[in-house]
């Protein structure tokens, strides 16, 4: 399975960001967004890699963009989590079915039922522009990230 | 000033005038560390670092640089501007040690505290912190970090290349030993 290229339509999806929200990356046209495809809540490498980019919230804003972090938990365990680390962020609950918008994306780990650690910069009219599969324990920073969004902005 | 210390690798502020550092502009290694006052792995790094610098003595040239996370560190902020704020009256080091030594403790209260301990001028310490005099300046080294490609803490390059391995004590030292033994013999002159 290959992750989606620079120049690709980013596939739409429409997963819940609470028990009663959906959210639709179509809703975010106009602006740029970077998806966080991440294995689990939780885990060490995780938690230091949302918080960076929780801690860039304004940075992020600057550059036009939405940070949404997406794994397979459950919306209770995202909201939990998010609540725990005090994330300025979105998670969102790629949980029924299972993976399903990490499959599209490319990023999916069969054996292991969780998504890559992967990144994706989509700008405002839906295009990948971006994306990058970091070794699963290894937190990819947010140079790459900023760099795509000021690319985008110039 | 340009050398060899400051360019190549991937650290992007070149070590410089702007840093708090531990050694000498000449020394063979250049260890940069982005730390958080609240982490706690920082704080077992600040042992070994403190190793390293008994082992290495004037090999070794030290910075420190903040990278406070703040959601997950209350008082990581606090505790880097109070840094600063002691910096800016000359104590920057001993505050630093302070505020690793009582890790645990970490808060006003501590910061405080600290400020009487090391005789500074309270008053505009106290107002420092108010005003938070130093928060664009934490908030540069934190970025400086970012584009370096640190992605959490304690985040390390030694000669300007970020250094992934371990850090503990024994790995650390190792790690600069190494540097250094590169460095040997290399002609460019700093002071």
């Amino acid at each position: 399975m290959a992750p989606l290229k620079p120049g690709t339509q980013a596939p739409e999806f429409k997963l819940p960001s609470t028990p009663d929200q959906k959210v639709a990356l179509s809703e975010f046209r106009g602006k740029n967004v970077v998806l966080v495809f991440y294995p689990a809540d939780w885990s060490p490498v995780c938690g230091d890699q949302l918080a960076l980019y929780s801690e860039l919230s304004g940075e992020f804003e600057k550059l036009n963009a939405t940070v949404v972090g997406i794994s397979v938990d459950g919306v209770w365990s995202h909201i939990a989590f998010a609540k725990d680390r005090k994330y300025r962020l979105s998670l969102l609950s790629d949980f029924e079915p299972k993976g399903e918008t990490a499959r599209t994306y490319g990023v999916y780990r069969e054996r292991d039922g969780v998504s890559e650690r992967a990144l994706f910069v989509i700008d405002g009219d839906g295009i990948i522009r971006w994306s990058y599969v970091s070794h699963v324990g290894i937190n990819p920073g947010a140079d790459g990230i900023l760099k795509a969004l000021e690319e985008i902005q110039s | 000033m340009k050398s060899r210390l400051q360019s190549g690798g991937d650290l992007i502020l070149p070590v410089g005038e702007r840093d708090h550092r531990q050694g000498g502009m000449g020394a063979l290694a250049t260890l940069v560390e982005y730390g958080d006052y609240q982490c706690e792995h920082c704080g077992a790094a600040y042992s070994f670092i403190k190793e390293a610098q008994r082992v290495l003595g004037e090999d070794l040239l030290f910075i420190f640089r903040n990278f406070p996370l703040t959601g997950a560190h209350p008082f990581a902020a606090l505790a880097a501007e109070a840094a600063e704020a002691a910096g800016s009256q000359g104590r920057f080091w001993e505050m630093h040690d302070l505020l690793y030594e009582n890790q645990d403790n970490l808060g006003e209260a501590l910061v405080v505290k600290a400020a009487q301990e090391l005789r500074l001028d309270s008053r505009q310490f106290i107002a420092d912190l108010q005003n938070r005099k130093f928060k664009g300046r934490v908030r540069e080294d934190f970025m400086s970090g970012v584009r370096s490609g640190v992605s959490g803490t304690p985040g390390f390059f030694i000669n300007g290349s970020k250094y992934m391995g371990p850090w503990d004590g024994k790995h650390l030292i190792a790690a600069l030993k190494s540097a250094s033994h590169n460095k040997e013999g290399d002609s460019y002159a700093v002071r």
